[in-house]
């Protein structure tokens, strides 16, 4: 950790206008920026808490969805009773995720702002790309059992380790964003980007951007959906595999579909062929399966995570089937 | 590929400067001057001296530094003094009463649910916040729910016995933080 | 001062403390946060160290700049190779008690780089982050040369280490003729095993204060399993007289092998205290705990072959490992496999191969949590083979004596360990064939494996102090790293004088305290134990006589062994209204306090004579699903045999945290080493997994009934190490007979199951 300034923000308005000189950033929970600021990752020259600002409500929308505010702790969100009735896959997503006490501190904005968790990324003595432009890409070649099978380019193999964030892409969520140039709106699909030749940019977010709020819609496949979380061990870990699943069913047939994956790629991965794909079909393991390996079909693995190509196709398996049985409820 | 970081930078900027930092620790308050980089949980240990907080691993991959702010628990070695300004901090050493220890600390004790000792304080802090929580009935759930707090002794199977011990005598509702 | 070991008629008073669930006597301070470990101490002038880790994995400086680290306002200095003092010349004044055959390492010695993370520099200013924020502005180049750190591709250029290390046995000459029995053998198996390294990670991350007081003496506050190691190699390190230091350790957050030997931070901590005439502290990152001491990787053969029903022709074993390039870290892998089973052909062997590492260091089980596994999977396979119960295949070959040396057990309750444990687990409704069972989408598995691990004693002395009040205090320079030291120790002084436990403190962790080895290999018991058994029989005796002489002491004439301590009192055997009480035969008799010192010894000729072993059978039941290949273990059940249980309690918790780390290195964890760098790439806590609480199950320990009169005064003989070293083999062994697919690389991921699935 170097050195750094520090200033607690009084409005989202003092945030942006604060955080919009070089080397500042917005501290919230601090769980991932402290972290990487220790380890030497991240070297901001000033942080602007924002953690106090009054964004962490959770409030309906006028379209009947529910808006998150940025700032709202994991733990709060996951727990609140309508994202457990009306979102269940979401809740059990975030409970997924780290620990009770990081859920206690960490916020949503701040989860989807994470950094990856990649080894090379965290070790300052190693080559990576993400880290030190132009370094060279440590996993690449390396250790790369945690890295991407989907969308990686020949510069960065990392994956985006939130859960949170897989089920907010199942469910067509919108970040709401207040920055310098004012307010917007980013379709979650397009909020988190893929690591192409820039692989030190991981969102579409400008400089000075603050997440205020993400709106979830209507629709959160309530009856028909489930988050399953593949891991080296039993919680506490990051996902090998994670699959956001949300059905709208007609008896035995699917309606509708909504299929996302997390540790596998740079962002949380939809493939809308391959919704479109069970569209209309049975819900059966077969059809499942072809849906699967419609969203696998350009997956390519590296030394030590071909594995995960198998397993995510079990697990895409696995949460449409449980999904399709209503095992959407989450644990209390 | 040696050197990677090599300081192709300006000057290193000084050191930051403190600025006062006021935590209630323990129903007490106290007034300190901390640079902005000394974290939660460095205050409790380097600044008050309470090192019942442990230090487990800095990053907050372990929970030994579990502590209740406002109530609810948190790794401490993750968050800025600074960012906890004006809150109410509960450590270790604030759950006995004078002589009397916290019904996680008496049963810690009789089930045996430690060995060195140096995750304690952050299982017993985040059981109380467990507790305090309410959403652990199940043994399962205890289990799922205190695997923030490593134990590298392998204690668990007494951590789960002593809080549902524990968590009989406070009801599944009640206050964990006294 | 040496007391004649006396073989035990023992335990005088069958009611006292010995054997009785004591809740632990410093239980109260650690869930208080009233224990203090080696970075909690402090005084005005402390200093904090951070320790810059070297970014190649061999190769040398050739530049380091500490300029703009110490521009900063509140930076003290800058230690490196090039501006540390001279220090001691030859490689003995660097060894210490645990040190393997070799050089030893020592830090900031010169620009050589040995290793990945080596510590390179030691930053010391005003404040914690003040001293990391500097550590990130030093600045060094480096010449890479290449390195070695894959054991597969340098198994080839692997050569057989001599008598390298205390406590190493090379294995036994080969008997028989085990390759031709193999290939006569109607049965065979012939498997390879790998581990992966591993790191201790205790809780607790290494460090050290240095308090350095006015009159220039120093109390060092270090994280180690031996006080005394760490004082003399301190005092040899830095030419200090003994009397100058004194080294504490009165809590230990946990070590399992990594504080055996003193560790770097320790010379870095004293180095700058002693350069700087101040205290200091240097306390370890976590991925500084992967700089230094690893259980080493191991590639391992194990070939059975038996006849038909199921007697074993003959076994061989052979494991390479790694070690450093300085030093010969080796440790017991095979000889296990020539004791644990009655074979006329068997051929053990165990290389080295040397990689540009840090040199490994004992972890819990050192050798047998590796060795014994393999044998232990081996012989599964086989009873598979056989169409035989794995239970029913070891006790065909249950080795009465001990097979490598034809001397007999000490005492061996194995085959209780497997008829209770069998009991308590079901094992009798087990259907042999993979894949029988199931619920829901889980496949069921049950497995087994035994378990042994030696039973060792050294040298200790000990010391009492008896009050006038009564009260005792014991003291001894051991350690009490979760082992529950304190505790046992608590209630042998305290059954060796018949007081409550409440009335006996027992003091370790000080170097100034009577000698005692570095705590490790489970023989703290038997060798510490042993000590405050032969002081308190001291300090009894002095108590009979002091009696014996009071007017009108209904004692009088009694002889000693007709005396019986309890409650306080002496008392006469057979007529128990005949007592006085500790406090009125002291007052009586003008004596203010009673102090005691003995040191007590191993039986040598017994231990000549006999193979002293401890023994496990442990019982697992896995769940795997079928579909994902994700697997928990639901149930263990470990029977272990380990002499007299001093408490049962401490005792239970030491087999269930090892059956814990059984869990983690069957199934998770591994450091991931990048060979092109050199480098273990998961140190952390996050990426190097240890097992949390939810991966754990019900733990249910069994200690069967086990009498060895000769093993020490106390009959016990520890059981620190012995919970582990067959969990990974029975998770195994489950997990093959849940889904029928045989994993033979340790961690079992879940990728390594479904490959066998798919
Ligand atoms: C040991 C460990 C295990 C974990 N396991 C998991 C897991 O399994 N699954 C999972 O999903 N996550 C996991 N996490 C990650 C954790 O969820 C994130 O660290 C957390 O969500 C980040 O939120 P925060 O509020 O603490 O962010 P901060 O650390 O405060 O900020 C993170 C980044 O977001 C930026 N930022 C924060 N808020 C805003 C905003 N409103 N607008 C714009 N920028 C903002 C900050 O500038 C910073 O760059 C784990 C973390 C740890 C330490
Ligand atoms: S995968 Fe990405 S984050 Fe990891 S080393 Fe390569 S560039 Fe860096
Ligand atoms: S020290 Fe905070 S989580 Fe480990
Ligand atoms: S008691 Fe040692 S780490 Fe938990």
């Amino acid at each position: 950790m170097r050195s750094f300034t520090y200033a607690r923000a009084g409005s989202a308005a003092d945030a942006v206008g604060r955080a919009g000189a070089t080397g500042m950033a917005f501290v919230a929970g601090g769980t991932n920026l402290l972290d990487l600021m220790k380890a030497d990752v991240l070297r901001p020259e000033g942080l602007v808490d924002i953690s106090r600002l009054p964004l962490d409500r959770i409030e309906e929308t006028a379209d009947g969805g529910l808006r998150l505010g940025a700032l709202a702790r994991n733990a709060d969100t996951a727990y609140d009773d309508r994202v457990q009735t009306r979102y269940p896959m979401l809740s059990m997503a975030i409970l997924a995720g780290a620990s009770a006490q990081l859920r206690n501190m960490a916020t949503n904005g701040g989860n989807l702002l994470q950094r990856t968790r990649c080894y090379y990324f965290y070790d300052t003595a190693t080559p990576c790309n993400k880290r030190e432009p132009g370094s060279g890409c440590g996993a690449i070649g390396g250790v790369n059992r945690i890295h991407a099978i989907l969308g990686a380019s020949d510069r960065c193999i990392a994956v985006h380790p939130s859960d949170l964030c897989v089920a907010l892409a199942a469910l067509d969520a919108v970040v709401q964003v207040t920055g310098p140039e004012g307010e917007r709106s980013i379709p979650f699909a397009e909020f988190h980007r893929l690591p192409g030749d820039r692989p030190e940019i991981d969102t579409t977010l400008q400089p000075g951007d603050l997440v205020t709020s993400i709106d979830l819609p209507a629709k959160g496949f309530a009856e028909h959906s489930t988050y399953l979380k593949i891991r080296d061990r039993a919680s506490y870990a990051f996902a090998l595999v994670s699959v956001a699943a949300g059905l709208e069913m007609d008896g035995g047939t699917v309606r509708e579909a909504r299929l996302a994956l997390g540790g596998v790629a740079h962002k949380p991965w939809r493939d809308p062929e391959a919704e479109a794909a069970l569209v209309g079909k049975p819900a059966t393991p077969d059809s499942f399966r072809a849906a699967a390996r419609v969203l696998l079909r350009d997956a390519k693995g590296h030394e030590h995570n071909s594995f995960k190509i198998d397993l995510a196709e079990r697990a895409i398996v696995r949460a449409l089937t449980d999904a399709a049985e209503r095992k959407g409820a989450p644990r209390p | 590929m040696a050197q990677l970081n090599a300081s192709l930078r300006p000057a290193p900027a000084p050191p930051p400067e403190p600025i006062p930092v006021t935590l209630n620790v323990n129903g007490v308050e106290r007034t300190l001057h901390l640079a902005p980089w000394t974290t939660l949980l460095d205050a409790l240990r380097l600044h008050l001296d309470l090192t019942g907080t442990k230090k487990g691993c800095d990053h907050g991959q372990c929970g030994a530094c579990t502590v209740l702010v406002d109530g609810r628990r948190i790794n401490a070695c993750l968050t800025l003094a600074a960012m906890q300004d004006g809150r109410k901090v509960t450590t270790i050493e604030g759950l006995t009463t004078g002589d009397s220890l916290h019904p996680l600390q008496e049963a810690f004790i009789e089930h045996d649910a430690f060995q060195c000792g140096y995750c304690t304080p952050g299982q017993i802090c985040s059981a109380a916040g467990l507790i305090a929580e309410g959403k652990a009935t199940t043994d399962d759930e205890i289990r799922e729910l205190m695997s923030g707090n490593l134990c590298r002794c392998g204690a668990y199977p007494n951590i789960v016995a002593a809080i549902r011990q524990a968590m009989a005598i406070a009801g599944p509702k009640a206050e964990g933080a006294p | 001062m040496i007391a004649i070991p006396s073989i035990p008629g023992f335990l005088k008073e069958p009611n006292g403390p010995i054997g009785k669930p004591v809740n632990r006597v410093d239980g109260r301070k650690k869930v208080t946060g009233d224990a203090h470990y080696a970075a909690e101490f402090t005084l005005p002038d402390l200093a904090h160290g951070f320790i810059v880790s070297s970014a190649i994995a061999r190769g040398r400086i050739t530049r380091i700049d500490t300029a703009a680290a110490l521009a900063l306002p509140g930076v003290i200095h800058v230690f490196t190779h090039e501006n540390r003092p001279s220090l001691a010349w030859f490689d003995r004044k660097w060894k210490d008690d645990d040190a393997p055959k070799g050089a030893p390492f020592r830090p900031l010695y010169d620009a050589e780089i040995h290793h990945a993370l080596q510590p390179v520099a030691l930053v010391i200013a005003e404040s914690f982050e003040l001293a990391r924020y500097a550590a990130r502005l030093v600045h060094i180049e480096y010449e890479a040369a290449p390195h070695q750190t894959d054991l597969r591709a340098n198994r080839a250029n692997s050569f057989t280490p001599g008598k390298d290390k205390g406590g190493f046995q090379p294995p036994p000459k080969p008997r028989g003729n085990p390759e031709q029995a193999f290939l006569d053998s109607p049965v065979q198996v012939d498997s390879e095993f790998t581990q992966a390294a591993e790191y201790h990670n205790p809780m607790e991350m290494h460090a050290t204060t240095v308090l350095h007081h006015d009159d220039g003496t120093l109390t060092v506050h270090d994280k180690t399993q031996g006080a005394q190691n760490c004082h003399t190699y301190v005092c040899n390190v830095f030419g200090l007289a003994k009397s100058a230091v004194r080294v504490m350790s009165p809590f230990v957050g946990g070590a399992f092998g990594s504080g055996l030997r003193p560790q770097h931070q320790l010379f870095m901590a004293m180095l700058a205290a002693t350069q700087l005439k101040r205290s200091v502290r240097v306390e370890l990152s976590r991925p500084q705990m992967f700089s230094f001491g690893h259980r080493p990787e191991t590639i391992q053969r194990v070939a059975l072959g038996a006849d038909r029903d199921g007697t074993l022709r003959a076994l061989i074993h052979e494991a390479v490992q790694e070690s450093s390039q300085h030093e010969n870290y080796v440790e017991v892998v095979v000889n296990w496999s020539g004791q644990q089973y009655a074979c006329d052909n068997v051929r053990l062997d165990y290389t080295l191969t040397r990689l540009d590492v840090h040199t490994p260091l004992d972890q819990r089980a050192p050798g047998a949590a590796t060795g014994v596994p393999a044998l232990e999977i081996a012989m599964d396979e086989l009873a598979v083979k056989l169409g035989m119960d794995p239970l029913e295949l070891r006790l065909k070959n249950y080795a009465e004596t001990d097979p490598n040396t034809g001397n007999p057990f000490s005492s061996k309750e194995l085959r209780a360990c497997f008829r209770h444990g069998a009991e308590r687990f079901g094992w009798a409704r087990r259907n042999p064939a993979p894949r029988s069972m199931r619920e829901g989408r889980e496949l069921i598995g049950w497995g087994m494996a035994a378990g042994v691990w030696d039973a060792m004693q050294g040298q200790a002395a000990a010391k009492a102090v008896l009050g006038v009040d009564g009260k005792l205090v014991v003291s001894s320079a051991t350690a009490d790293i979760g082992t529950g030291t304190y505790t046992v120790m608590t209630q042998i002084a305290a059954d060796g004088l018949g007081l409550p436990v409440e009335e006996v403190t027992f003091c370790l962790g000080d170097s100034s305290l009577p000698t005692a080895p570095i705590e490790g290999g489970s023989w703290t018991v038997s060798t510490v134990g042993s000590a405050v058994k032969a002081v308190c029989d001291r300090v009894r005796s002095q108590l009979v006589t002091l009696a014996g002489k009071l007017d009108d002491s209904p004692l009088k004439g009694v002889a000693e062994e007709d005396i019986l301590f309890a409650d306080g009192h002496l008392i006469v055997r057979d007529d128990r209204s005949r007592r006085l009480s500790i406090t009125d035969v002291m007052r009586g008799s003008g004596t203010l306090s009673i102090e005691e010192e003995a040191r007590a010894l191993p039986y040598l000729l017994a231990r000549a004579r006999h193979t002293f072993a401890t023994h496990s059978a442990v019982f697992v039941e896995v769940r795997v699903d079928e579909d994902l290949g994700t697997i928990r273990v639901a149930r263990v059940v470990s029977a272990i045999a380990a002499g007299r249980i001093i408490n049962p309690k401490t005792a239970r918790s030491q087999i269930q945290g090892a059956v814990v780390w059984g869990i983690g290195m069957g199934l998770e964890e591994e450091a991931f080493t990048d060979h092109r760098l050199g480098r273990v790439m998961n140190h952390d806590y996050a990426e190097y997994h240890v097992p949390v609480n939810a991966d754990v199950p019900e733990i249910d320990v069994l200690f069967v009934e086990e009498h060895d009169d000769m093993v020490n005064a106390l009959g016990a003989k520890g059981v620190g190490e012995i919970g582990i070293v067959g969990v990974p083999a029975a998770i195994a062994n489950a997990i093959h007979h849940a889904t029928g697919v045989r994993v033979r690389d340790f961690p079992i991921t879940l990728d390594k199951v479904l490959a066998g699935l798919r």
